[in-house]
């Protein structure tokens, strides 16, 4: 099992100290990579995804601490390295990331191609034309024409700067790429391109991919396993295929209301009422009970532990034995809104 | 410094001139200082071939008495002093001293604000702390008693004066710099480069520098303006190197003679280079001010 696993991350937690108290904008989070494979994670906005991506990379503001279990890349306990260590050893070389709004990642006062072969350079002691190869190569594999190396960030559009990131994340052929809400403010059409570029550059290499989106739509179609997140933590960890045709939270459940789906035309979209939770202080029962429909007494109270209900799906509900009921409920708008 | 940065030095030093006389050239007024400050540059570099006479040697008239307080003439364009010296010669002389004093002055004050003020801005908190507070105790620092202490304490010598004026002038640069760091460091690409194992150094010197750049020149150009005037006002006072001629010098010798309201053209030719090159580099950091602050730009 650990052989398969490239990153595992064991009960992972994030408080931010702010002049209202600690925010636990991750709580108690683990979750398992595996080699060769596409992990989302899905949340609506505040969920704590990018947070916890902040902190496995330890980008997390000054106000951020986190705490782990342990966290193990390739076997390696990296929780355990120094923040130096972690930087010259993990960072870009075996973990890579295309950040949230890739499009404003770019210095805005040097090439672009500059910027791929100074990453490169940072790591490895390659010779500048050796860089600029690589960076050629890189760059037809993304789909930008060797030419535009030498364009500045603002004669990009924002599809083409998202793609030089993803070339800057393949530079240094990393286990794991991390990507942030790749696709958000992107058309449609950007957005595609750009999910078709990282499915053939997946065919390609063999790294994995964690990605990070809030778009439903997008992680159904690129991942292989799917964790939904929910005020920190997750609540359902499953196959994609799993997700989408049995999920077993009420969150998913709403989410798959949530979002239009090209099979069923007139499907009503039903939205989740109610806002996130802000997360902040000790909470006693499940983060979700105020926005459930299907809440009872005991999801008040206590806090639901993680159950698992089929092969490689786990859901954090105490409701889970009563699924088929949920389903049912789910689908219809009065049992949402009233 | 990365290697093979020495190939192709001389291709992005041609690059980068060229790029700031484009700068430059862009703005009417800062094309007229730019030629006004080359100008005395030149006269800077060749003072000792073009100047007519010894600065400190007495001239004398065709009928061979000294020529003293002669207002500007053919022979003398810009008159003589009480004892015969000749102000023109005096005048290209000390452009040499101003020019070094408020170049030297201009650089190495803004290496210290710029550094002070990236690591200020960057690492933010107990260091930001201490940097800024020092910088606020500069300035209530005030300028003369403490260049008096100076020389008092060292001596009337062209480097205390220099280090005197740098000690003073970084400070606004550093805020200035230290300011435009902090609104730099928030930008994505910082966090990108975070992200890619950037050290800090490397993120300080080459994410947020460059960025910072044409802030950077802008002061750069005040620094060296201010030096020149801090200086005229030391020599005036009687606190500049004495054996260099500087154009608060002259000021000095002329207030020293007691001649101030006769010899008007004593008075006039070093205020005018004085008020000329401080405005010409001025007008030379308008260009960048509108680098720096595109709102500026006329459209």
């Amino acid at each position: 099992m650990t052989d398969t696993n490239l990153l595992s991350v064991a009960n992972l937690s994030v408080g931010y100290s702010t002049s209202q108290g600690v925010v636990n904008a991750v709580s108690d989070v683990s979750f398992d990579v595996r080699r060769n494979e596409v992990f989302g994670i899905a949340g609506e906005s505040g969920c704590g995804k990018s947070t916890l991506i902040r902190a496995l990379l330890r980008l997390l503001s000054n106000n951020g601490v986190s705490t782990a279990t342990s966290i193990t890349y390739e076997g390696e306990d990296v929780n355990s390295f120094s923040d130096d260590k972690f930087r010259d050893a993990i960072l870009w070389k075996r973990i890579s990331l295309v950040p949230q709004s890739a499009m404003n990642s770019l210095n805005p006062v040097y090439r672009v191609g500059d910027q791929v072969i100074e990453a490169i350079r940072a790591h490895r002691s390659v010779s500048r034309s050796e860089a600029r190869e690589r960076v050629e190569f890189l760059f037809d594999v993304v789909g930008l024409q060797p030419e535009l190396m030498r364009s500045y960030p603002h004669e990009f559009s924002g599809g083409m700067r998202q793609r030089a990131m993803i070339a800057m994340s393949l530079a240094l052929d990393p286990g794991l790429i991390i990507m942030d809400e790749p696709t958000t403010g992107l058309d449609v059409l950007v957005q595609e391109q750009i999910l078709r570029r990282v499915r053939e550059i997946r065919a390609e290499v063999s790294s994995s991919i964690i990605l990070i989106t809030h778009d439903i739509a997008v992680i159904a179609e690129m991942s292989d396993r799917i964790s939904i997140m929910y005020g920190g933590k997750i609540v359902e960890s499953a196959t994609a295929i799993d997700l989408f045709e049995s999920p077993f939270h009420p969150y998913t459940l709403g989410l798959k209301n949530a979002f239009p789906s090209i099979s069923v035309m007139d499907n009503e979209l039903i939205s989740i009422p109610g806002t996130p939770p802000a997360l902040i202080g000790e909470e006693s029962g499940c983060l979700f009970e105020p926005r459930c429909p299907f809440s009872d007494a005991t999801c008040a109270q206590i806090l639901p532990q993680s159950h698992s209900v089929g092969e490689m799906h786990q859901v954090s509900c105490h409701r889970h034995t009563d699924v088929t009921e949920l389903r049912e409920k789910a689908s219809k708008k009065s049992t949402w809104h009233c | 410094m990365p290697e093979g940065f020495e190939r192709g030095l001389l291709a992005r030093i041609t690059r980068t001139v060229g790029e700031h006389y484009r700068i430059i050239h862009a703005n009417p007024l800062s094309r007229i200082g730019f030629w006004v400050v080359s100008v005395f540059t030149i006269v800077a570099i060749f003072a000792p071939w073009l100047a007519p006479h010894e600065p400190w040697a007495m001239q004398y008239d065709s009928e061979g008495s000294i020529a003293s307080l002669r207002p500007p003439s053919l022979e003398f364009p810009v008159g003589t002093t009480h004892l015969g010296y000749d102000l023109f010669s005096q005048l290209i002389l000390a452009t040499r001293t101003t020019l070094i004093i408020g170049a030297v002055s201009g650089f190495i004050s803004i290496v210290i604000g710029a550094n002070i003020g990236l690591v200020a801005g960057y690492y933010g908190g107990k260091i930001d702390e201490i940097l800024m507070r020092l910088t606020d105790v500069l300035y209530g620092m005030p300028f003369l008693p403490f260049i008096i202490i100076l020389i008092a304490l060292f001596g009337r010598k062209l480097e205390f004066v220099i280090l005197a004026i740098v000690l003073i002038i970084w400070r606004t640069s550093a805020r200035v710099i230290r300011a435009q760091t902090i609104a730099i460091k928030q930008r994505q690409f910082i966090t990108a480069a975070k992200a890619r194992g950037c050290s800090n150094l490397r993120i300080i010197y080459r994410h947020i520098l460059p960025n910072v750049l044409p802030l950077l020149l802008l002061y750069a150009a005040f620094n060296i303006a201010w030096s020149i005037i801090t200086e005229a006002s030391a020599s005036f006072l009687g606190f500049g190197d004495g054996t260099t001629i500087s154009w608060g010098g002259m000021l000095y010798e002329l207030w020293l003679s007691g001649k101030t309201r006769v010899a008007w053209w004593w008075f006039a030719a070093p205020s005018l280079c004085i008020i000329t090159l401080v405005t010409s580099l001025v007008f030379v950091s308008r260009a960048y001010e509108e680098v720096a602050n595109p709102r500026l730009r006329k459209r």
